[in-house]
């Protein structure tokens, strides 16, 4: 009979355990802080003319919605144009600069532009710590052909930035993972 | 002389005592479960020595005894002696119960605690002591695969999930000294956190037969048990340590056991691994190394009447993820598939760095049984398991060293079972469980939940019965009802929810509108009938045959109903989908045994429909500021999977002997009239052994494996625009790796140490031709090779 009481004492004890772990507060909400809402290259020719925004903007972040692109307008025909960087998480209010962080690590970072056909070249415009590219400043240079190009910009994650090509803008042996990878159609007039 | 010793003493006794000694005592000697009578049984008076036995009546007479104490021991062949003292105070009369079932005996001493008996007429294999030590090193899945129909779906070398008949995850129950294992097992990425030297042995009953455990295992069931206890003083362990070339490593575990006459024990067991990164043939698979600690107490009391048990275990599992898997995009994956070998190729190292998990797992048990004199037993148990899984992905800047995924599973189990057995030819076993189980998501990740906070509630009831028709003959019958109900607190991306229409469907379950996100409160609630039968029967020494039947119905997990976004080692997005209902599973197996020295024989087939199954497969991409990702969704359909497992050995000596073990298995989309995605492909395993107790007890084995290309699988490539290199290229996500044969070797050899000590020493090859191969059911097989070749050295004691 002895053990029919530990029994009971133990049902109880398991009951109460039962009950008083119930938790009914509503869950956090988390806004995603590594996602990368928005990436918008600002260039500004050298010596004067229209500054071209290019803009890709994913506000569901992971979402079912495809990023909407846009292209302020079209580039002058031999010309230089000062390039630079901004990213953002806009899931989080006020939007999250992800460029901080880029700058912090900015070793394992590399971005990588690359355009469908010759009417501009692309050149780093800064370095890390090492000296080698890193992609946040940039020039682009219109030839004195007219047309239109992809402009495929790519944010590559622990790239191999010592492999044959990357630092100077060479993707095909960079490795690392994608984390950002956007196509702007651009033209020249 | 010794009737002079006996008179002298009995002169001496009534001296003592001068009382009458004309008294008589009656006897009855009954069986302790159902009261009948035990004929035949010696009854010894120590104390007189005099020997009489009970007569067909289980009765026994004792005349012209003196007063006072008397000291019996009783004996028949198939009880435990029994031994006791009764006061004689003028004409006695005492019933006396015997545990006569000794076989029920023993196997109550095996089981250790659970009262369930698995049902006789299903399809089971044992993995004795014996085998399982050699896999001390490795995990639950890996030592499975030596069973016929086993095999094991992978995330690398070290997440490996056991797959019985084709089926995994959720479809699969395992218990670990009764307790029903509770932790995030749906995905192929978590494999179940236990540590296989717990065991003392694993049956592995194939369908969903063993209806005390659950209604929901499609799949099958794996019981581990603890090790078998003497009821002697005694103290003893074991240690089994070894080491191996293939990711430079080490595995250790102990365990001792201390053990009194009365019924009192006490144990513990304790286990440490350790790997770095494991190489494939040609190259290193870099950060796949392992780190594990666990250990394990257990004390108790145990009687044939009554007894309890207190369990606790601990195990703590640090795994490193391929870190070649962890890509960004659909090009990244592209270019792992396309490239011969994993894009990321360090020096070894036993850093562990992400994308890795760390889960700890603890289970804390207390039980305790009576029986009871012409009814049968009743069992209590309560568990509570504690699982906190950290995942962490390769992140940037501050969040660098916080954990992507932060789940805690709490579960309490509470559950009773009634086993009558006070009536031959028949065992009636009825129980109920209930169990509270709560999920809880860290926000402080600063990732959107991969599985949401649940709280979730389950009630079951059910009742078995085994019939002896006759000697050979034997039939089981059971049914059993499930009540689950799960209660979730879960935020959509409102873009999610109306592009899957949930907008329409599930408006009412929104509780709050946060703008970009809404935070909805599902609420599920799940019947679930299960029953099962079966007959064996022996038709001679030689043969016997199976047949039974099971009807199961599994409740969709958590995973399957509410994932949502990017999972990165795999690039894609998964979805679940609140629509997703239960599956039911109608299963059909035969067996056939023969058993005839020096041929032993058993084939297994079985054929089992599942209507409204749930997979996840892909149904297309979606574009994303990373760039494209392919989508899985969870789905249902109609399967059907069929197979056959062959088990044959022939010894063709005292020394030598000859294996196969043979799995073959069909999944058929009976809907969409394709073939089921990740079914296990064709294996067949052929052993040369050899084995001679006079040099040492040595033991040789050469194995081969042969694993043929999955033929039969579905075409879900895909093709997709890759910006960087401007060109359309195809995803090969389907196509299955090539067949391929490996061939292992094993071997010991056992020393005497002392009386009660022995050392065994193994030494194992496995790949010996270091052969480079893929795996159809390693999710990392896009990425990289499998394990190429391994010596492992085993040095293990008992004593």
């Amino acid at each position: 009979m002895k053990t029919f009481k530990k029994a009971s004492i133990l049902l109880l004890l398991a009951i109460t355990f039962t009950l008083t772990s119930c938790e009914n507060d509503d869950p956090i909400a988390v806004n995603e802080e590594e996602v990368i809402t928005t990436i918008t290259a600002t260039l500004v020719p050298v010596g004067g003319g229209n500054t071209i925004t290019l803009q890709s903007r994913d506000l569901d972040g992971d979402g079912p919605n495809a990023p909407v692109i846009t292209v302020s307008g079209p580039f002058s025909v031999n010309k230089t144009y000062n390039g630079s960087l901004v990213l953002l998480n806009e899931t989080e209010s006020p939007a999250e600069n992800i460029n901080e962080e880029i700058e912090e690590e900015d070793d394992e970072h590399q971005f990588f532009f690359q355009l469908s056909n010759n009417i501009a070249t692309v050149t780093y415009a800064d370095a890390d710590g090492n000296g080698n590219p890193v992609g946040l400043k940039f020039n682009l240079t219109t030839s004195t052909t007219l047309g239109s190009s992809n402009l495929t910009i790519t944010l590559r994650h622990e790239p191999n930035k010592l492999a044959a090509g990357v630092s100077s803008g060479s993707i095909t042996n960079a490795g690392g993972e994608t984390d950002i990878q956007v196509v702007f159609p651009i033209s020249v007039q | 002389m010794k009737y002079n010793l006996v008179i002298i003493v009995c002169c001496f006794i009534s001296t003592l005592y001068s009382q009458n000694c004309k008294s008589t005592f009656f006897g009855e000697v009954k069986d302790f479960h159902d009261g009948t009578p035990i004929v035949g049984a010696a009854v010894f008076f120590e104390n007189l020595n005099k020997y009489t036995t009970t007569d067909i009546n289980g009765k026994f007479t004792i005349v012209n005894i003196c007063d006072g104490n008397l000291i019996m021991s009783i004996s028949h062949l198939a009880c435990d002696t029994k031994r006791l003292e009764v006061t004689v105070n003028g004409n006695t009369y005492r019933e006396i119960y015997m545990e006569h079932h000794i076989e029920e005996l023993h196997e109550v001493k095996i089981d250790g605690h659970t009262t369930f008996t698995t049902a006789k007429s299903s399809q089971e294999s044992i993995l004795k002591t014996n085998a399982l030590e050699r896999f001390s090193a490795y995990s639950l899945g890996d030592a499975l695969k030596q069973i016929s129909g086993v095999s094991s779906i992978s995330t690398g070398n070290t997440i490996v999930k056991p797959v019985i008949n084709g089926l995994h995850s959720s479809r699969i129950i395992v218990m670990t000294n009764g307790v029903r294992l509770q932790d995030q097992e749906w995905g192929v990425e978590h494999a179940p956190n236990i540590d296989l030297n717990t065991a003392g042995s694993i049956n592995v009953i194939k369908g969903a037969n063993a209806l005390a455990y659950g209604g929901d295992a499609i799949g099958g069931v794996i019981v581990m048990k603890p090790l078998n206890m003497s009821f002697k003083d005694s103290l003893y362990g074991k240690t089994i340590t070894s080491g191996q070339t293939n990711g430079r490593g080490y595995s250790f575990t102990s365990s001792l056991t201390k053990t009194w006459q009365e019924g009192w024990y006490v144990g513990t067991q304790a286990s440490v691994k350790r790997f770095g990164d494991f190489e494939a043939a040609n190259y290193s698979l870099t950060n796949t190394g392992m780190n594990s600690r666990g250990f394990s107490v257990n004390t108790g009391f145990k009687t044939f009447e009554k007894g309890f048990n207190l369990y606790y275990s601990f195990l703590n599992n640090e795994i490193a993820i391929l870190r070649a898997a962890h890509i960004g995009n659909i090009s990244d994956l592209v270019n792992s598939i396309n490239s011969l070998k994993p894009l990321v190729i360090r020096d070894f190292s036993y850093n562990i760095d992400a994308p890795r998990q760390d889960v700890t797992h603890q289970i804390i048990k207390a039980d305790f049984y009576k029986r009871f004199k012409k009814f049968g037993r009743l069992e209590i148990q309560y568990d509570f398991q504690n699982n906190q899984r950290f995942e962490y992905d390769i992140r940037v800047g501050a969040d660098r060293d916080k954990p992507a995924i932060d789940l805690t599973l709490k579960t309490h189990t509470l559950r009773t079972n009634l086993k009558i057995d006070a009536i031959s030819n028949a065992i009636y076993e009825f129980g109920f469980n209930a169990g509270y189980q709560n999920n809880f998501a860290n926000p402080d990740t600063g990732v959107r939940r991969l599985i949401p906070d649940y709280n979730k509630y389950d009630f079951g009831v059910f009742a078995i019965s085994n019939y002896k028709l006759s000697d050979k003959t034997q039939l089981d019958l059971g049914v059993r009802y499930d009540f689950t109900r799960l209660d979730a607190k879960k935020f959509y991306i409102t873009s999610r929810w109306n592009n899957l229409g949930y907008n329409i469907d599930f408006a009412d379950i929104v509780i709050d509108d946060l703008g970009t996100q809404l935070l909805t409160n599902p609420v599920f609630n799940y019947h679930n009938i299960s029953a099962s039968a079966g007959i064996s029967y022996q038709i001679n020494d030689d043969n016997s045959l199976i047949f039974n039947y099971g009807l199961s119905k599994r409740a969709p997990n958590p995973s399957e109903l509410f994932s949502d976004g990017l999972h990165h080692s795999a690039a894609r997005i998964e979805l679940g989908d609140l629509r997703i209902k239960q599956e039911t599973s109608n299963r059909i197996a035969a067996s056939y045994q023969f058993k005839n020295n020096p041929f032993n024989l058993n084939l297994e087939g079985f054929v089992n429909h599942i209507s409204d199954y749930i997979f996840i497969k892909p149904s297309g991409t979606e574009q994303t500021i990373r760039g494209a990702f392919p989508v899985w969704d969870y789905t249902q359909t109609n399967a059907l999977l069929l197979g056959l497992d062959v088990t044959v050995r022939y010894a063709m000596n005292d020394n030598w002997f000859l294996s196969n073990k043979t799995a073959f298995i069909k999944g058929r989309d009976l809907t969409q009239k394709q073939a089921l995605i990740d079914i296990p492909s064709f294996k067949t395993v052929n052993i040369l052994g050899y084995s001679n107790k006079k040099w040492k007890s040595f033991n040789a084995e050469l194995q081969s494996e042969l694993v043929l290309r999955q033929n039969d699988f579905t075409n879900f490539n895909f093709e997709t625009f890759i910006p960087t290199s401007q060109e359309t290229v195809l995803v090969d996500v389907s196509s299955p790796p090539p067949t391929y044969h490996l061939l292992h070797f094993q071997s010991d050899i056992t020393l005497k140490l002392s009386t009660k000590t022995n050392l065994n020493i193994g030494f194992n090859i496995t790949n010996i031709f270091n052969t480079s191969y893929r795996e159809y059911l390693n999710r990392l097989r896009y990425f990289a090779d499998d394990l190429g070749r391994n010596f492992m050295l085993q040095l293990k004691i008992n004593y």
